[in-house]
């Protein structure tokens, strides 16, 4: 069951032609794909895309209705494999993942199906995670679509210009007989707009015709002569094919006064971007009706020769607007102008930046300077926005010279995602902190997934990450005899299924490693979002859940092995990871280590709670509390957690400076406060409050008998302070 | 901080460029409402003839971490005139920004460090709560930022600031943030619809309606009218002719007015800690102190009185047992358990201690000689280490559990007979000479003795650790004297020691120092 639901909003892919569809791109994509009469659609989650495949799943019945099957792939590369349904058959598919990460995982499937080609259209939705929100290395998608032959498609960044985007690139396919990239950024995945719908479209031939009807043709299999043939296939056919129906439909757009004697050549992508640069640069209007010629490339690779030519050579020089390393796109259009001896001068990354996310500051920098060196008359220098203006020595707002901004950089801290309220695996890393208090540092992997947080304070545990499912495989190389000392790895149970129990677990076994894994087990793959995977204890209709990674370690074969069910338990896990480090049995040993993802959990409760109390259920709510009074302001509670919930508040004593620690509403009770508290044999301040909604009589008996007896001590209590104080 | 305030720059608008789309930039920490905020404005805009276009980046940083959501409107009518669509932005422009809402006064200061916030524009929206991040939250000591330079900087870098405490009023409302600041959003009348509308906004929306209209109304008048009111301050009030007014007098007449504010909420402290007996001795252990301080100290400051009278205070009502078991069982404590857990009238609770004592704790309150006797004895020892093996959850609301508290609690009186108390008046004693004899001679040194108790807190390790690092310190400082500005180098020491829970940083310094039992200097 995923973060979010979209179960309202899939009602939006029912609209048919003419009507208005109002929402975010990624349902916009969907429905897309319902208007080009698809087949099959896959793919693996991971942002920008989780939300995709959450649409995806709300509106499997939709999807069912006009005959398209859904699959949740259990890895990237799974989904590019499932595109050979439109290898044979005029079917048409698409899958999805996030990008670069999920391309290099899929690049092994993309290879081949880009070697075969396709009969039917193939469309490859990557969800660009680049710049500002992404979570991982900063490369680009560009590169395959080079190295394979695929054509990429980045178009502009509003629902009407990715919905044609979605309809031409199957087309483009099956012109070109190429599967077709479709690049879609953060924020376009993200953004909220309207487009006019379309009628969804029930494939004329489907899975079922292609299922009972085989058809096979040898010279699609990758194995020579087919593989040298491809080749050939690439350049002479496939890639002319391309190109004409490129031309001929358009894809690409011009903008603007054609007469000025320079222009700018921009990634679809950049769109939006460029044009409220050239709005305050006092360029263009907020239509988009600009003074300077703009060459947009809805189509980035591959580049169509006479187009850039005929853009180019009425021109002293054009800027190229191309996000991210290495600039592809520019080395293509230099090679183009030289080889048809064409002298126009390129601009691009010597004017912006080589390296780094195109914000719209950037972008609007690079074009001033770029017009100030063609025609500085454009610029009205006194109305240059705030951004391009020289800095202002200390500005003197409303009287008082404004001096704050350097103190208040020092005010300002990094605020890094973390372990939620409650969550289940914050204690794993407690329990390691304080297992390596006793036993000495470790030389930690960590994988992809929440528990990556865990390299953050106030952790700071783990070395490096290789990749999804490969925490155990990071530390193959830790495996001598020469040290008794053991490694550890982590792995989430994403990572798990995703690849890791071979890449990871088999390797280790295979290999005799004698080092230690522990694999997260949430029930989800929770940084993406939450979704249902193989061990997932949810009823999920249309997957097959609860499968025991445990019993899948043993299947291949690792003898030691230990499955903790209440990771709050933080003494005995300590304790678990001690045994495991120190214990003379060799070989590989695997810790799992199970609890709900919180987030989800709550979810789950919550409700139910409401409910129960509604219908006058006798239902105990628990929550952690910090005494005041007897908390010195330490912290040290604080630094074995890290929990949102568990947070420092002013200090009631007037004699003592340093804030005390205090737990908040949001505080779910998970217990782990109390269990550190005990671990850590930290202090006494901490205590857990049962609030019992709609008691029971024996409930209220005990409370009136406790009440009369401690009211009474109590008030002993106060008289004997009374005699004394105040 | 209960103010709310609206500071506005009155510098009038740059003429506007034709149409233009009005930017809203949202900051926001993930899981905080952020989204649900921005759905709102796009609603509200869609049904006034606007045109909406919503983008974020959440990602992970769902997870706690700051995000930030963006949000352009344009009016329908002016598209109809051109005839297209407007070209609407994806990400705030730094300088090019009309509204910026921040949900937490730390991203209000993010926000304006990135840019977004410019006097010529911006109207800047923000919720004065903290939420305090992971480095201010790990500190040793206190590693608050500086919430009023926040503040400040809002003043002076927004076009307007509205200001307040808006988690706060939608708690008390039964609601969430989001519905606070878009009441305040609705109030700042930057937007060109009515208030209505807005409310309408959260109809639509459907999910608890009357709560977040309560809450929206609730911001929205009271950003319309600021309130200024003031933080509460904790003070102690003595009953006339109560058994502490003699001290109260002797305070008043034979102590400096400037250390008031700590000596009258020390001697209420120590009184409930120990008996009056104990406040006197506090008062006469302080007066070598303010003497020294008046020949000594600079004039009106009596920084050495007032640190001393805090640590002395401090440190006489150390926290054992007997204290921690005498705070948990008060009426009032009790009281405080259910208003902090919002427990409504039928509603019953129950409160469990997590409580984990170790050896010493047991010797501490423990008549002296048998005290020493348990510790230095090993088969008594192991023993007793065997029984306090695992924590214990102690059931407080019930009779047993409170009966075990409140026998240790009675303790009390025979305290001065423990281990610790022993213990404590020895170092207490060793601490107040050594400020005694450095006074004289280096006065702002004799100060930097007098914080140093500050590393002595917490329990169990963490009292270990901070006592030794005390320790250390004492015995450097005969060395210290001889070398450049002691006093200077004794306070490093002290940042040193609360820089890590490790020792590293202190040794670090020490080294640094050449202070390294065996280094020379």
């Amino acid at each position: 069951m995923a973060e979010r639901f979209f179960t309202k909003e899939v009602q939006t892919l029912y609209l048919g032609a003419g009507q208005e569809f109002r929402g975010e791109g990624i349902l916009a994509v969907t429905k897309a794909l319902l208007q080009s009469g698809i087949s099959y659609v896959a793919g693996y989650q991971g942002a920008p895309i989780s939300h995709l495949m959450d649409v995806l799943t709300d509106a499997n019945h939709i999807l069912k209705e006009l005959g398209v099957h859904f699959e949740h792939s259990a890895s990237e590369a799974t989904a590019a494999a499932t595109l050979a349904a439109s290898v044979n058959y005029p079917l048409r598919g698409a899958v999805t993942f996030k990008s670069t990460v999920g391309t290099n995982v899929a690049s092994d499937a993309l290879a081949n199906l880009a070697s075969s080609g396709v009969t039917g259209g193939a469309l490859v939705i990557v969800g660009e995670d680049y710049g500002e929100g992404s979570s991982i290395m900063q490369e680009r998608s560009h590169a395959f679509a080079m190295k394979s032959q695929m054509w990429l498609l980045d178009p502009r960044p509003n629902l009407p210009s990715i919905v044609d985007a979605v309809e031409k690139g199957f087309a483009l396919s099956e012109a070109s007989n190429t599967p077709v990239m479709l690049e879609l950024r953060i924020r376009a995945c993200h953004v909220h707009g309207r487009f006019i719908a379309k009628d969804n479209v029930r494939p004329k031939f489907t899975l079922k015709d292609a299922m009972e009807n085989p058809v096979r043709d040898a010279s699609r299999v990758v194995l020579p002569p087919g593989s040298f043939l491809h080749e050939q296939e690439k350049i002479n056919k496939r890639w002319p094919a391309a190109q004409n129906f490129i031309r001929e439909n358009k894809l690409n757009e011009f903008f603007g006064d054609g007469r000025q004697e320079f222009g700018i050549i921009l990634q679809g992508g950049m769109y939006n971007a460029v044009i409220r640069a050239l709005e305050l640069l006092g360029l263009s209007d907020a239509f988009g009706n600009t003074q300077i010629p703009l060459y947009l490339l809805n189509v980035t690779y591959p580049l169509i020769e006479d187009e850039v030519l005929r853009f180019c050579c009425s021109k002293r020089a054009v800027l190229v607007i191309e996000e991210g390393q290495p600039d592809f796109i520019e080395q293509n259009l230099h090679a183009i102008l030289r080889k048809s001896g064409v002298t126009t001068a390129i601009h691009g990354k010597d004017m912006l930046t080589m390296a780094g996310e195109y914000t719209a500051a950037v972008v609007t920098k690079g074009i001033l300077k770029f017009v100030e060196t063609m025609a500085p008359q454009l610029i009205d220098s006194g109305k240059l926005p705030t951004l391009a203006r020289p800095a202002k020595q200390p500005s003197v707002t409303n009287g008082l010279p404004s001096n704050s901004l350097p103190i208040l950089d020092q005010q300002v801290q990094p605020r890094p995602p973390s372990f939620c309220t409650g969550c289940p695996e914050r204690p794993i890393f407690t329990a390691l902190k304080l297992a390596e208090r006793e036993i000495g540092q470790h030389h930690v992997a960590c994988d992809i997934g929440c528990h990556l947080f865990s390299i953050l304070p106030p952790f700071n545990i783990g070395a490096h990450t290789m990749g999804y499912g490969l925490g155990w495989a990071s530390n193959a190389a830790f495996n001598t005899d020469e040290t008794s000392k053991r490694t550890i790895s982590f792995m989430g149970d994403g990572g798990f299924w995703h690849n890791g129990l071979t890449s990871g677990v088999g390797n280790a076994v295979f290999n005799q490693s004698d080092s230690v894994l522990v694999v997260v087990d949430n029930s989800y793959t929770a940084a993406t979002g939450g979704q249902d995977i193989l061990s997932s204890q949810a009823e999920n209709p249309i997957r097959t859940t609860r499968q025991s990674i445990a019993d899948a370690v043993r299947g291949v074969g690792v003898k030691w092995v230990k499955t903790i069910t209440r990771t709050y338990d933080v003494a005995h896990l300590r304790d678990v990871f001690k045994e495991a480090l120190t214990t003379k049995e060799k070989g590989p040993k695997v810790i799992v280590a199970q609890s709900e993802c919180s987030l989800n959990q709550q979810r789950r409760i919550k409700p139910l709670m409401k409910k129960r109390m509604e219908a006058g259920e006798r239902v105990v709510r628990e929550r952690f509390g910090v005494d005041a009074d007897t908390c010195t302001g330490d912290h040290s509670c604080i630094r074995l957690s890290g929990c949102p919930s568990l947070t420092i508040q002013p200090n009631p004593d007037p004699l003592r400076l340093d804030p005390v620690a205090t737990v908040i509403d949001s505080c779910v009770g998970c217990g782990l406060c109390g269990e550190v508290a005990h671990a850590a044999r930290l202090c006494p301040s901490f205590f857990r409050a049962q609030i019992i909604t709609n008691p029971t009589k024996w409930d209220h008996f005990k409370a009136r008998v406790r009440a009369a007896v401690i009211g009474f001590l109590q008030s002993r209590h106060e008289r004997r302070l009374s005699q004394i104080s105040a | 901080m209960e103010t709310s305030e609206l500071v506005d720059n009155a510098v009038p608008l740059s003429p506007v460029k034709q149409a233009r789309a009005i930017s809203i930039a949202i900051l926001a920490m993930g899981g905080e409402g952020g989204g649900v905020l921005a759905d709102w404005i796009v609603d509200l805009a869609e049904h006034c003839d606007y045109l909406a276009q919503t983008t974020s980046v959440p990602g992970v940083a769902q997870r706690t971490g700051a995000t930030i959501y963006y949000v352009e409107l344009f009016p329908e009518a002016a598209s109809h005139e051109a005839g297209k669509q407007p070209v609407l932005a994806l990400m705030p422009v730094p300088g090019e920004v009309d509204i910026v809402i921040a949900s937490e006064l730390m991203e209000a200061g993010r926000a304006i460090t990135r840019g977004l916030v410019s006097a010529d524009r911006t109207t800047l929206i923000a919720s004065t709560n903290r939420v305090y991040s992971m480095t201010e939250k790990i500190a040793m000591a206190d590693g608050r930022v500086n919430s009023d330079a926040l503040i400040q900087s809002g003043r002076e870098k927004a076009r307007r600031f509205i200001s307040q405490d808006f988690a706060r009023m939608a708690e008390e409302n039964g609601s969430v943030i989001s519905a606070t600041l878009f009441g305040a959003l609705a109030a700042s009348g930057t937007l060109p619809f009515d208030r209505k509308s807005f409310e309408d906004a959260i109809e639509r929306s459907g999910v608890s309606v009357a709560s977040s209209k309560k809450a929206f109304s609730a911001a929205f008048d009271s950003t319309q009218q600021p309130v200024v009111g003031s933080a509460e301050r904790s003070s102690v009030s003595f009953r006339k002719a109560g058994p502490l007014w003699p001290f109260v007098g002797r305070i008043q007449s034979t102590f400096p007015s400037q250390v008031e504010s700590i000596l009258l909420p020390a001697i209420q402290k120590l009184a409930e800690h120990q008996d009056l007996q104990y406040v006197q001795e506090y008062l006469d252990r302080l007066e070598p102190i303010r003497d020294l301080d008046r020949q000594y100290g600079k004039r009106g400051d009596f920084g050495l009185l007032r640190e001393t009278a805090r640590y002395l205070a401090l440190w006489m009502s150390y926290e054992d047992a007997i204290r921690v078991a005498d705070l948990k069982i008060r009426r009032s404590r009790f009281e405080r358990v259910r208003k902090d857990a919002h427990v409504k009238d039928d509603q019953l609770v129950v409160i469990n201690e997590f409580l984990h004592p170790r050896v010493e704790e047991f010797a501490d309150i423990l008549p002296a000689g048998i005290g020493g006797w348990l510790l230095n004895t090993k088969w008594a020892h192991n023993f007793v280490n065997r029984l306090t093996k695992s924590g214990k959850v102690l059931h407080t609301s019930s009779i047993s559990g409170f009966l075990q508290l409140y026998l240790v609690a009675g303790l009390r009186r025979w305290r001065r007979g423990s281990l610790r108390f022993r213990r404590e008046s020895r170092r207490i004693a060793s601490w107040l000479g050594q400020i005694r004899e450095l006074a004289p001679a280096d006065y702002a040194l004799a100060c930097e003795v007098a914080e140093s108790p500050r590393l002595i807190k917490g329990y169990g390790d963490t009292y270990l650790l901070g006592s030794r690092n005390f320790e250390t310190l004492m015995t450097v400082i005969s060395r210290l004297r001889r070398s450049p500005e002691p006093a200077a180098r004794l306070r490093a020491l002290r940042e040193a020691a609360l820089a890590d829970d490790t020792g590293a940083k202190l040794a670090d310094k020490l080294r640094e120092f050449n202070l390294l039992p065996g280094g020379s200097s």
